[in-house]
């Protein structure tokens, strides 16, 4: 079942096309992520979706309902701000259940619930407290209990974890994945964090310019990226010019066939080929395209080699404890892993 | 190493320059009031240095307790009306273009330039029955006849509030731009009505701000004694007017002293009780 759907929505600022055309089926129960550079129109979009933002063209339906002109205060959302906007003059337990004070809950059942919240997000026994004595991470929790606390239809989260350091955020990406699936809730989040939305996500949204660039599960994603900017952003890979012609693949003076796994998505032309740095296989020299180390450097579980071939900066990984001996200047010999080449457009 | 740390920190004999400058321009005049307001009046026009609190006794009659009424209701008003209207209006402000923001800051500034005897007699020819507003409420068919809305507590109030508007939005403009603007969607989107984001969010996140203005308003608007005159009936006069009249009409300086310790006094016991109701009420827990 579709909870949401969003109908060929645009949105115009002045002369700025934040969105084009953008249309969208979200299934009921899914943790979506809005993922893009800044200025890529994902936060419009979720604001559109909030009702923050009305779109110049184009329908928001949820649960079936169109709510395009309904206003914000009437759509029964949930939602987690960049800055969190929190309520500085209530405590913990008051913010929880602002949006059931609201909608007149009695006091009794409001305590139960900021307990209940709380618990949910693992502050028990902290509803007493004022917000300026809280953590980072302690206030990012109240501010995902507060979202929840009407049981929304949809849970919207703006760039939520951005604001936390490495290990609290990758910590919090677990805990509200957790949290989701416990609840079931529809939830979507803008991050503009490859990692982030590849390690949450049911499905992932790369956003580009206002316009959806490709829509899919995270490993469908990052192994059969739609097109160039997407094999870019989602993980790290080297982006070669090519030549496609019927069964062979050329790239940097080379030319290789096209195998099993290989995936071209690309007709016969001038195309991209998109190869991970996992995947770019050092050589002895001779040997593959010819290109010079140019920069050494040591990732704790893998290696890092920079390298030049004719003038194309490449990036290739070694695991650690490969004995390959390697030295900046070096002249070695390259190849792409047969079955792991990606051709895009 | 520790040399260059002593040389480039202030010396810390600078801190005594506000306190002597505290000393010099409020305590000592302090001090002179306070003495002048137990010494005893010299019929011929001035004062004898001594002791007694004939000045202090003098005032605590009935005529002086309902001047003191109408000083600090006129003042609470003016500074509720002008708090009122200015909070509205720089959250509005906030929301504005930075242009259009300059813009109006500048205009609020100018009227600060405007003299208490301009604004006063501007007022009183705006309200009044040959040249005044209620020739235009006649011509529109409102009333029967131009009347005279001044001298009146109403065109005193709004002499008040004119004069005391400008400092209202000047202490306010800082925490309202300030606001995170992200916390009134936050309340639009958990369900709150634009109404009820304003009053249940807007207004208690700025509740200091508020507080502050009022103070502002409040003591400035208390020390006014030209308005009233201008534009208030006698009934209106405030405090301030009856000191003016007795230190400079009068030359009774020991009892103008009195009133004005009484006063300040009065007016410190409010602005305490208001910094105590504006205070985070989870400072204190």
């Amino acid at each position: 079942m579709t909870e949401l759907r969003i109908d060929g929505v645009s949105k115009e600022f002045g002369s700025f096309r934040a969105l084009d055309n953008v249309s969208l089926d979200i299934p009921n129960g899914k943790f979506v992520c809005l993922l893009g550079p800044s200025g890529c129109g994902k936060t419009t979009l979720l604001r559109v979706i909030a009702g923050l933002e009305s779109p110049t063209a184009g329908r928001v339906h949820v649960g079936g309902e169109d709510q395009t002109e309904l206003a914000t205060h009437k759509r029964g959302m949930g939602m987690v701000f960049q800055s969190l906007a929190l309520f500085p003059h209530l405590n913990v337990a008051e913010n929880v259940t602002y949006p059931l004070t609201i909608r007149g809950v009695a006091k009794a059942e409001r305590d139960a619930r900021a307990e209940e919240l709380l618990d949910l997000v693992r502050l028990p026994g902290m509803g007493a407290r004022r917000i300026h004595q809280l953590s980072g991470g302690q206030r990012q929790r109240v501010a995902i209990a507060r979202g929840l606390a009407i049981s929304p239809k949809v849970f919207l989260l703006d760039e939520p974890l951005s604001a936390l350091d490495a290990a609290l955020r990758e910590h919090m990406q677990i805990e509200l994945r957790q949290i989701q699936q416990r609840l079931g809730v529809t939830t979507i989040v803008v991050t503009h964090d490859q990692k982030e939305a590849l390690t949450m996500a049911d499905l992932v949204i790369v956003m580009k310019d206002g316009v959806i660039q490709q829509a899919g599960a995270p490993m469908e994603v990052y192994h059969n990226p739609a097109n160039a900017f997407v094999a870019g952003f989602i993980g790290t890979t080297n982006l070669i010019p090519c030549e496609v012609a019927d069964g062979t693949i050329s790239a940097l003076g080379h030319t290789m066939p096209v195998v099993d796994g290989d995936r071209v998505a690309a007709g016969s032309g001038p195309a991209q080929l998109s190869v991970r740095p996992d995947h770019v296989l050092i050589l002895p020299k001779g040997q593959g395209i010819p290109a010079e180390v140019t920069f050494l450097r040591d990732l704790g579980d893998s290696r890092q080699v920079m390298l030049n071939a004719d003038g194309q900066e490449l990036v290739a990984n070694l695991p650690q404890g490969s004995d390959v001996q390697l030295t900046p200047g070096q002249h070695v010999g390259l190849d792409f892993r047969a079955g792991e080449r990606v051709v895009v457009t | 190493m520790s040399a260059t740390v002593t040389e480039t920190s202030a010396p810390r004999w600078l801190g005594l320059w506000p306190a002597a400058m505290l000393m010099l321009f409020f305590l000592v005049p302090f001090a002179i009031m306070l003495a002048v307001s137990v010494a005893h009046r010299d019929q011929s026009g001035f004062y004898e240095w001594g002791f007694e609190l004939d000045s202090y006794a003098r005032f605590m009659s009935g005529f002086f307790a309902k001047v003191m009424a109408v000083s600090l209701s006129v003042s609470l008003s003016a500074a509720a009306i002008c708090v009122a209207i200015a909070f509205p209006f720089t959250v509005f402000l906030a929301q504005m273009s930075n242009r259009t923001q300059t813009l109006v800051l500048v205009v609020l500034l100018s009227v600060l330039a405007l003299s208490e005897v301009i604004i006063g007699f501007a007022l009183s020819t705006l309200l009044s029955q040959t040249a005044g507003i209620g020739n235009l409420f006649h011509w529109l068919g409102l009333i029967a006849e131009p009347q005279a809305y001044t001298p009146s507590l109403f065109a005193l109030i709004t002499g008040l509030c004119y004069i005391g508007f400008p400092f209202a939005v000047l202490v306010l403009y800082p925490p309202v731009s300030r606001l995170d603007p992200e916390i009134v969607e936050a309340a639009r989107v958990m369900g709150a009505s634009g109404p009820r984001a304003f009053f249940g969010v807007i207004v208690p996140s700025l509740r200091g701000a508020i507080v502050g203005a009022f103070i502002l308003v409040f003591v400035f608007t208390l020390g006014s004694y030209l308005l009233p005159q201008l534009l208030g009936r006698s009934e209106d006069w405030t405090l301030s007017v009856h000191i003016t009249d007795q230190a400079v009409y009068q030359s009774n300086l020991p009892f103008a002293a009195a009133m004005s310790i009484f006063l300040m006094l009065v007016a410190l016991a409010l602005v305490g009780l208001a910094s105590l109701a504006g205070r985070d009420r989870g400072a204190a827990a």
